[in-house]
This record gives C-alpha cells, sequence and structure tokens, in this order.
C-alpha cells in the first residue's frame, strides 16, 4: 500500500504551481456591463456590427433562456451560479481595427508567445528546422471573447478554405452562417447552450469547399484572460461534399481564487463523403489544492454526419477545469455515416469530471466507436456518460464502445453511465468497461528500472491511454502525453 | 576491502508477521552465490527488501551496499546505484513498448548518476547487440513491456534489462522457471557474461540444474527467514539429492 499512500499524500499537496498556464495578462480591455440582460445581448451584437437577423437570433435564444433551468442529472457539485455576476463580454481594448497581427497588442502576443502558440507565421515557420512534409497550423487565437489572430489565411483562401472568426464571417459568409448555425445544437437545445446562444463573442468559422483537403490543421487557441467573465465562444465547422478538415483545439485561463464560466457551442457539419477531425487539449485551470477556483466548463459539442458515407470524429484530451460537463456527439443521419469519439479524461484534486458522448444512429449501416479513458487521481471524482441509440431505420447499426478507468489513490472516484437503446433487431451494439487500480507491482517495477514515482506513474498512465493518443494528430500527441504527465505531478509530486 | 553486499540480522515484517528472522549474508564483488530454500522461505521477500520495494517494514538489522546503508535509500536510487532484480514474477506495462521503456529506464538511471543521456542510435545499437546475444527478436521489443510474452519470454526480457543497465549487483530471482532448456542455456550465458571482478551476482534458484550453467561461489541455504547453512557448490548437489527436511528441523 505504500506507494499508493504516497501518491495520495502528495495528491494532498497539489498546489497552483503545478498549473503553468497561470499567469495573467495585464492589458486594458473594454468590457460590457456586467449581468445579463437583452441590453448585454444588444451590447455585444452591437459590438460586433451584426446584422439584424443575428440580433434577433440572439434574443430569441435569451428569451428561451430565462424559461429554462440548468441541468441537474450530471455527477458534479458546485453553489449556484449568479448568472448577474458575470461579464459576458470582455474584449482587449482595440487599437483601432486590427489590420495585421503588427497591431495586436504586444503583450496579447507574449501571452501567446509564452503558452507556445505561434501567432506569427513567419515564426512558425523559423528557428526550428522543421522535417519534411511537416504539416503547418492555421491559428485562431481567442482571447477572453474576441479572435485577436488568424494566421494563414493567405494560403488557406488559396484552397478556398474559409477559416475566420464567427463574427467576421457572420458579416462577410451570411448565407453560409444563416444556413448552419444552429442546425445542429438549436438555439433551445441545453441550457448552457442556449445562453451561449445568446452571448456567445467570438470563436471560429470553418468552411472546406467540396472536393477540397484542407492543406494544413487548423486550430483556434482559446485563452481566458479577464477575470469575472464568462467566455462564451461558438464554432461551426462545415465540411462540404467529400472535403475533409482536422481541426484542434487548446484551451487554458490565469489561475484565480473565483470560479470562472466556459459556455462554449461546438457544431460541426459533414456532407456526403466528407470528415471531419475535430481534437481538444483541454488544460483550462483546475482550481488549487482546496478546491477553490477553476473553470467550469459547460460545453455542448455535436457533429451532423449529415451526408451519406461521412465521418465526425472526436478525440478530446481532458486535463483541466474544475467541473467538466461536456459530451462530444455525434448525429449519424447519413446512410454509411461513421462517428467516433476518443477521450483522456483525467482528474486531480477536486476536479470533477462527467463526460462522454452520444452517438446517435438514424442512418442505414452506420457505425460508431467510443473509446474512453478515465483517469482519478487525489480526491476527484471522473464519470463516462455515454449514450449509444439506434433509431427504428438504423437497419445494421454498429457501435463498439470501451470504458476503462484507472484509480491513482483510494480517494477518488470513477463512474461510468451507458445508456444503450435499440429500436431495430439488426442494431449490433458492443459494450466494454474495466475499473482498475494503478498497480502497485507495476510501479514498484518501473521504480526499480530507475524511473521516479512520478515518472512511473506517468509512463504507465500514458501507456493505458495510448490507443486515444494516437488518434491525435502527431503535434498535439507529444503535447498531450506532456500535459498529461503534468497534470498528474501534483499526484505523486 | 568493502563487500559488495552485506546484510547484516536482518529482520522483516509484513502485516505485523515476521518473515526474516536475523538474516545475515556478505557477497563480496566478483562472486556468485547462490540462494536455494523451500516456498515460503523468505527469498523473494528478502529481494524485495534490498531493491526496497515499499510494503515491508525492516525491524531490525542492516543492508551495506559499498558500504553505504542501503535501507536509507529510495528504491530508484538504488536501482541507479546498481541494484538490479530480475523478478520472479514481471509485470505486464500495457501500451508502453518495451523499446520505450527500456529508454526510460536508462536515462533515468543515467540522469540520476549525472551522466548524459543515451544518444538515440548509441541507445539502439546498444539493445540491438544485447537482443541478439539473448536471442530476442527485435519485434518482441516493438511490444507492450511483458505484454502477451511467454513465460520464458519475460524472464529473458529480464535478463535483457539487466544486461542493458550494466548493474553492479544483480539479483535473479527464480529466472529459470519457465525457460525450456535452450533458452535457460541462452539466458545463463547472458548471465555469465555479465561476471566480472566489480559485480556480483545472487541467484535465488529451486534447482541445482540452473547452478551446472551459472556455477555459483557460495550456496546459502534458506529456511523460515534465515540462512541455516552455506557452503560450496556442492551444496546444491547435496540439496539436491537430501531435500529440505533436516534444515527445517535446524530452523525451528
Ligand atoms: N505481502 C505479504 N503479505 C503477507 N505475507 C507475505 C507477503 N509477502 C510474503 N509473505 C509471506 O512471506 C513468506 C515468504 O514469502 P516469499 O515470497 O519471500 O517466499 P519465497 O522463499 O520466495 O518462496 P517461493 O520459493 O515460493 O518463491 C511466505 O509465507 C509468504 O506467504
Ligand atoms: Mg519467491
Amino acid at each position: 500500500m505504500a506507494a499508493v499512500q504516497e501518491t495520495v499524500d502528495r495528491v494532498r499537496q497539489i498546489d497552483v504551481d503545478q498549473y503553468r498556464y497561470g499567469f495573467e495578462t495585464i492589458i486594458e480591455s473594454e468590457k460590457a456591463p456586467k449581468g445579463l440582460s437583452e441590453d448585454t445581448v444588444r451590447y455585444i451584437s452591437a459590438k460586433k456590427n451584426e446584422p439584424a437577423w443575428m440580433l434577433e437570433w440572439r434574443l430569441e435564444a435569451y428569451r428561451r433562456w430565462l424559461t429554462m433551468e440548468e441541468p441537474k442529472w450530471a455527477r458534479v457539485e458546485y453553489p449556484k451560479i449568479d448568472f448577474q455576476d458575470i461579464y459576458y463580454y470582455s474584449a482587449p481594448k482595440p487599437k483601432k481595427t486590427i489590420g495585421s497581427i503588427d497591431e495586436i497588442d504586444p503583450e496579447i502576443l507574449e501571452t501567446y508567445k509564452k503558452l507556445g502558440i505561434p501567432l506569427r507565421e513567419i515564426e512558425a515557420l523559423e528557428g526550428v528546422v522543421r522535417p519534411e512534409g511537416e504539416r503547418k497550423i492555421a491559428v485562431d487565437a481567442v482571447f477572453d471573447s474576441v479572435s485577436v489572430a488568424t494566421t494563414f489565411q493567405k494560403e488557406l483562401k488559396q484552397a478556398g478554405v474559409i477559416f475566420m472568426p464567427i463574427s467576421e464571417a457572420i458579416r462577410e459568409h451570411p448565407e453560409l452562417v444563416k444556413q448552419y448555425l444552429g442546425t445542429v445544437v438549436p438555439t433551445s437545445d441545453n441550457f448552457y447552450a442556449t445562453l451561449n446562444s445568446a452571448v456567445f463573442s467570438d470563436g471560429s468559422f470553418v468552411y472546406v469547399p467540396p472536393g477540397v483537403r484542407c492543406p494544413m490543421e487548423l486550430s483556434t487557441y482559446f485563452r481566458i484572460n479577464e477575470r469575472n467573465t464568462g467566455q462564451f465562444e461558438r464554432t461551426l465547422i462545415i465540411a462540404d461534399k467529400g472535403a475533409y478538415v482536422s481541426y484542434l483545439e487548446g484551451c487554458t485561463a490565469p489561475q484565480r481564487d473565483e470560479n470562472q464560466l466556459h459556455a462554449a457551442v461546438v457544431e460541426l457539419v459533414t456532407l456526403d463523403d466528407a470528415e471531419i477531425k475535430y481534437s481538444t487539449v483541454q488544460n483550462w485551470y483546475p482550481g488549487n489544492s482546496e478546491g477553490k477556483g477553476g473553470i467550469y466548463n459547460f460545453v455542448t459539442k455535436r457533429g451532423d454526419c449529415r451526408g451519406d458515407n461521412s465521418k465526425i470524429s472526436w478525440t478530446q484530451v481532458e486535463t483541466g477545469s474544475a467541473i467538466t460537463w461536456k459530451y462530444p456527439s455525434c448525429i449519424l443521419r447519413g446512410d454509411n455515416s461513421r462517428g467516433e469519439f476518443y477521450s483522456i479524461a483525467i482528474s486531480n484534486g477536486y476536479q470533477q469530471v462527467d463526460s462522454g458522448t452520444k452517438m446517435i444512429h438514424l442512418g442505414k449501416n452506420t457505425t460508431s466507436r467510443i473509446i474512453s479513458k478515465g483517469i482519478a487521481a487525489g480526491k476527484s471524482q471522473n464519470t463516462y456518460r455515454g449514450l449509444v441509440t439506434a433509431h427504428r431505420k438504423a437497419t445494421n447499426a454498429r457501435n463498439f464502445t470501451a470504458c476503462d478507468s484507472l484509480l491513482i489513490g483510494d480517494q477518488c472516484g470513477a463512474h461510468t453511465v451507458p445508456y444503450i437503446e435499440a429500436k431495430n433487431a439488426s442494431t449490433l451494439f458492443e459494450h466494454e468497461a474495466t475499473t482498475s487500480k494503478i498497480s502497485e507491482d507495476v510501479l514498484f517495477y518501473c521504480i526499480q528500472r530507475g524511473l521516479s514515482q512520478e515518472e512511473a506513474v506517468g509512463l504507465v498512465v500514458n501507456g493505458f491511454v495510448k490507443d486515444v493518443l494516437q488518434q491525435l494528430p502527431m503535434e498535439f500527441a507529444v503535447e498531450a502525453q506532456k500535459l498529461i504527465s503534468i497534470s498528474l505531478e501534483g499526484s505523486v509530486g | 576491502m568493502t563487500a559488495l553486499l552485506e546484510v547484516k540480522d536482518l529482520q522483516v515484517r509484513v502485516d505485523d508477521r515476521e518473515i526474516l528472522h536475523g538474516l545475515t549474508m556478505t557477497v563480496n564483488g566478483g562472486e556468485v552465490h547462490a540462494i536455494m530454500g523451500p516456498n515460503g522461505s523468505g527469498k523473494s521477500t528478502l529481494s524485495h527488501v534490498i531493491a526496497g520495494k515499499p510494503g515491508y517494514e525492516v525491524t531490525g538489522g542492516e543492508i551495506l551496499f559499498k558500504g553505504e546503508d542501503l535501507l536509507e535509500m529510495e528504491p530508484d536510487e538504488r536501482a541507479a546505484k546498481g541494484v538490479f532484480l530480475a523478478f520472479q514474477y514481471p509485470v505486464e506495462i500495457p501500451g508502453v513498448t518495451t523499446m520505450n521503456f527500456l529508454r526510460t529506464a536508462v536515462n533515468a538511471q543515467r540522469k540520476a548518476r549525472g551522466e548524459d543521456e543515451y544518444l538515440v542510435p548509441d541507445f539502439l545499437r546498444k539493445v540491438r547487440e544485447v537482443a541478439a546475444s539473448l536471442n530476442i527478436p527485435m519485434d518482441m521489443l516493438k511490444r507492450g513491456v511483458n505484454v502477451g510474452f511467454s513465460g520464458g519470454e519475460k524472464k529473458r526480457n529480464e535478463v535483457l534489462q539487466m544486461a542493458l543497465f550494466q548493474p553492479s549487483l544483480c539479483i535473479l530471482d527464480e529466472m529459470d522457471s519457465g525457460l525450456d532448456i535452450d533458452a535457460l542455456r541462452v539466458a545463463a550465458d547472458g548471465v555469465n557474461a555479465l561476471r566480472s571482478p566489480d559485480r556480483a551476482m545472487v541467484v535465488i534458484t529451486h534447482y541445482q540444474r540452473l547452478l551446472n550453467y551459472i556455477v555459483p561461489d557460495v550456496v546459502h541455504v534458506m529456511s523460515q527467514g534465515r540462512v541455516v547453512k552455506s557452503g560450496g557448490k556442492e551444496l546444491a548437489l547435496e540439496l539436491e539429492a537430501t531435500g529440505y527436511a533436516q534444515y527445517e528441523e535446524v530452523a525451528a
């Protein structure tokens, strides 16, 4: 028991120093008045120079939201959120309109540099000698509520790919936005999604035209900086017929004593033969050793395989946030469409994770695959919640689910809550689940070979999550692997 | 000259039960010691305590390694200083390739000793060489550590690590169990190749046969938590003929 005990003891000592991204950037910002009202919604819409239809859309969502209640079914506990005590809009004070990257506040550029996010395309290319054939990554950086920079615009344009802040897309490509926004996650979908629909300030918009394979990885990097603000980003990605795009999302926030709300909505649409691969490395501030502070991450992510033979794949590495409430899902509408969900969710300290996916089989011969790896350490609670359903017409629907949980120490919890519904006889759903404790003997074996306790835990955990790590684009997998070790650092000192 | 390993009057408890009741043995550089003894006599316990496995309470006695107090050192520190234990039951580590494991371990030890990490090509060359000498196909090293390895393959993997780390104290806990005759010879050759004046081996085994290949300088008989008799290699032959009955009486 000794090594596990030690692990547990060290978990207790986990402190904010472990969180590397906890610094704050001092910049002037422009905020909406605190609290939420129709005026707030109008303020945000006006700030974004939105057309009237967009304002109407928001207001409708706002009115709807007033009638809704917070969901209670997740296995998470937190004090009641005062929605009037939040700033719904905060923007780095603009130095006029930003025309080129040089006009971005140097403090913000510095922030992204510290975070290791290359905003300058040139910088991204020089310095390191890149191996032959390594893909470039176009980055959209969202700072508090506003997109501050999108790189590689020109190259993407040549390929016909639209990758821009959604606020810009609303003005420049209203027909596309109107056609797709809210069609996967309707404004009335759930409490947080509805809230997001009313007050979202920015996020990314991607449209890949028919037959185009996006020439590089697209990436959005979200950073909450301002105190007391919520971040409500909205992402909409459309892969038209036969198109392919791989999209990466990363997030961090400064460490603060109070909790901050993050309620994003992500909508993905694939038309016939199209594919979207969406990867997230979520590392919002998780709170300190006493469970104080940290981000409430209440996110609605859903993909619609609208066309036949289309595919949507979610990969997530969740290490941050005080509370994670998140179920990236796939609606398998098109015949032969395929949905995938690969997840690594790590909780430590007092973190609470309730995450999973929904695979809704509507079309014929649709297939889905769920691989979930939950790792709980410290006093955290880690729940996998998943739904797999097959509609009456979804003949030959297939699902394979494997949920594995690993416990480190004996004060944490791992829970698996699968819901399975099959409304036709040709369905084949397979579900496997395991829960195990990190083995004392395995740790000792590693330590006898010279690894520290901490390295041993990192190695074993990275082995445990390997199937999922392999799904990440190379550039991200290495990052994620490091992040996994770092986020467990507190658990073994 | 200080002995490489000195175990003096070692008393060890597990869960309030005393398992080693005052065990003494001294191993000098260049020597090979064999420990034989009935099931449950405490052989693996001794090896675990030397390696620093948690869960054992040392209630008396001491262990010196090159004159230093071994019990004061963390287990990973002991490894870096050259204590190696080939486990009786090597564990599986799913998802971690053997190659990656070997490299991580070697570099962790080198780092702890203040040496530079192995360069990848140097490391690969070294692994290839050692693996070849032990008849271990490189493909096996791409698999998860011991995952799906046969009993014999697991044991060979232990010897591989030993050859790679070049420890100064090698404790081999029943490395012969599960090995077929050919594999036994190959593994024993691997061990013999490591014999050197500044290295010592403690070979735990139930079978005299292993000692035909790895010829010991000293044989200890362990019974009920003590060394009850020590002698030359002929003691092993004697045991083969007479069994442990007489020693159990001695210990009781
Ligand atoms: N963790 C433990 N808890 C309780 N008893 C233990 C524990 N570990 C060892 N023992 C007991 O200590 C005694 C010695 O065990 P040990 O494994 O050292 O024997 P051994 O000599 O290696 O036997 P074998 O030849 O079968 O491998 C046994 O009676 C065993 O049951
Ligand atoms: Mg034993």
